[in-house]
């Protein structure tokens, strides 16, 4: 049968156990260097120091602070639904873990035998599935604490998780699509293949991020990414300035802790999605290595050299790839001030997701321009096709742009259900005094 | 165990007073099916089944729960409505239909079937699934997208009336 009885079978429960330990207790260590790297770098550039003093560097910061919250009196406040109550942190902290079940670390040797954790001929529908589900931890959360500022954040949880899990969707269908795969380690070899499909690229590697599309799709599912993991700017279910804390305004101690780990686990394990399916996976560089020699014989040393590094060292590479997510996230939190909540939900509904179907179909035409013309030429209609559209999206806005009063763009359009009675008051004369 | 279970959470739907408990344990019911699916092989079915309804459906129901703050309504049945008898016959005699559907194929089997047909390869994968739909299931598809297409544009025109 398939593979959940391969996986029940006797042999197969122990591999099944070894890989997901091995999947586990490194996404659980790397949460220290996360920590650490976060409250370093966010002072660094708002020119800081920064936790310097446990440890070397401050390395050891992130224990000493888990412990801190760890040991603290845990509160149970009275009034709470007490099941969704407990229930709410497991719900939170278990799902992102979970997520990452389908990426590979690395195609060659013990590497390619012990990843990925299941090998999902589903996996783009399972990281999705999975991540709706860590709606919950955040909306039981807003709900148990019988309060109406967590309540507020439970609901922003869910709306907004919604919103931008639509155009996430839709812009890993444009990769699925694209790859004719939704299983990971399939995703990561089609972007092994030459660059454009264009077989005299064949020393580039072809990801995602290099095709115009894959390019279009790369922006759309960053945004996403920054709006699931519920981080800065997109943090409203937490803004502090309105609703205390947000959902966990109730929670203390232990489950406290397993809110903020749980947000750090979704930010690493979202980032190794967005590295396997955008960059290319475990690949160091965007080279094949044996092509290149094959074009250059005199960088042959070298080439052996990296691509005996590319496969023997692919989890390396990978996790790189996440630092490098990692630093965007830090980098934007501390750069972009929060969205107000309609600035949200037009950034989702109204760029976001039209943008992204705009790519599904842009990717469906490059396939069948592709299997009709041959790559290059399908590759030249992609890219025509795309300025073609960047142009009228350019107008259309501009002229969305003139028509509308500036007033009224800044104004909260989402509630405002019969505009012609909002009169807004003209600035009062300010009398000339003195002088008269 | 995966079926009783899904049963005992279905049951908790109707049970449970509170409406937050009850869409939760639609939740768990809608996840155990999907386990369930996995047994039988229909990955892509599961996951849909994940996404759509436990991912985005519920979510929507519990938003809306909340928003309207349903807690511990009055019980709203009146003894001696004759309504009450005329549903409890209904329900009953419902339920007795679809329990024949039910128990008939789990009674022990005249004949022992010799060879059981298993699923043939590639069975509940994405391509068999977008293969069958697109090609053989063409037009119902494409039915099927329309009416959806009437209900969004339908549910739309109901929601924006009142602004006119």
């Amino acid at each position: 049968m398939g593979w959940i009885h391969d996986v029940l079978a006797a042999k197969g429960v122990f591999a099944a156990l070894i890989r997901a330990v091995l999947w586990a207790v490194p996404i659980l260590l790397l949460l220290i260097p996360a920590i650490w790297f976060e409250r370093r770098l966010l002072a660094w550039m708002q020119d800081r120091r920064g936790p310097n003093r446990v440890g070397p560097f401050g390395l050891l910061q992130p224990i000493a602070d888990i412990t801190k919250l760890l040991f603290k009196e845990e509160v149970i406040p009275d009034g709470v639904d007490r099941f969704t109550y407990v229930l709410a942190p497991v719900l939170a902290l278990m799902p992102p873990i979970i997520l990452g079940a389908g990426i590979p670390f690395g195609a060659y040797g013990v590497y390619k035998l012990l990843t990925p954790v299941s090998d999902l001929s589903v996996g783009v529908l399972y990281v999705l599935g999975i991540s709706s589900i860590g709606v919950y931890g955040l909306v039981l959360a807003g709900y148990s604490g019988n309060n109406k500022y967590s309540l507020m954040g439970g609901l922003r949880a869910s709306a907004q998780l919604i919103s931008y899990e639509l155009a996430m969707g839709m812009s890993l269908a444009c990769i699925v699509l694209a790859t004719g795969s939704l299983n990971f380690t399939s995703i990561v070899r089609s972007q092994e293949q030459p660059l454009w499909g264009i077989s005299s690229l064949s020393w580039l590697q072809n990801w995602n991020v290099f095709t115009p599309f894959g390019f279009l799709a790369a922006i759309v599912f960053v945004v996403c990414m920054f709006a699931e993991t519920n981080r800065p700017p997109f943090d409203l279910p937490e803004a502090e300035n309105e609703l205390i804390a947000g959902y966990h305004t109730e929670y203390s101690s232990a489950k406290f802790v397993s809110f903020l780990m749980g947000e750090y686990f979704a930010m690493l394990v979202y980032g190794t999605v967005f590295a396997t399916v955008f960059l290319g996976g475990y690949n160091l560089l965007p080279f094949n290595w044996d092509t290149v020699e094959a074009h250059v014989p005199a960088l042959g040393g070298l080439c052996h050299f990296m691509a005996w590094i590319s496969n023997n060292l692919a989890p390396l590479w990978l996790i790189g790839k996440v630092a490098a997510t990692l630093f965007a996230y830090i980098w934007v939190r501390a750069t972009l001030p929060r969205l107000r909540y309609d600035q949200l939900m037009n950034l989702g509904w109204r760029t976001l997701l039209p943008l992204a179907v705009a790519d599904l179909v842009l990717v469906a035409i490059w396939v069948l321009a592709v299997s009709t013309y041959g790559a290059g030429w399908g590759m030249v209609i992609a890219v025509v096709l795309m300025l073609v559209g960047l142009v009228v999206y350019v107008n259309i806005v501009s002229v969305g742009r003139r028509k509308s009063d500036p007033l009224a763009s800044r104004s909260v359009t989402m509630v405002s259900i019969a505009p012609e009675r909002v009169v807004i008051p003209e600035p009062a004369e300010v009398q000339p005094s003195g002088a008269g | 165990m995966v079926a009783i279970l899904s049963v005992l959470s279905a049951l908790g739907v109707v049970f449970f007073k509170n409406a937050v408990r009850s869409a939760l344990s639609l939740v768990a019911t809608f996840a155990l099916l999907s386990v369930l699916y996995l047994t039988l092989d229909a990955q892509l079915l599961a996951w849909t089944q994940l996404v759509v309804y436990a991912g985005a459906i519920m979510v929507l129901f519990l938003f809306v729960i909340m928003v309207l703050n349903l807690s511990k309504q009055p019980a709203l049945i009146e003894r001696r409505d004759p309504k009450l008898m005329l549903a409890t016959l209904l329900g009953f005699g419902f339920a007795g239909i679809i329990g024949v559907q039910v128990v008939t194929p789990l009674l022990p089997p005249s004949e022992i079937v010799k060879d059981p047909v298993l699923a043939p390869n590639g069975f509940g994968q994405p391509q068999a699934i977008g293969m069958a739909l697109f090609t053989d299931y063409g037009y119902p598809f494409e039915a099927i997208s329309v009416l959806l297409l009437v209900g969004i544009v339908g549910s739309i025109l109901l929601a924006k009336r009142r602004l006119r």
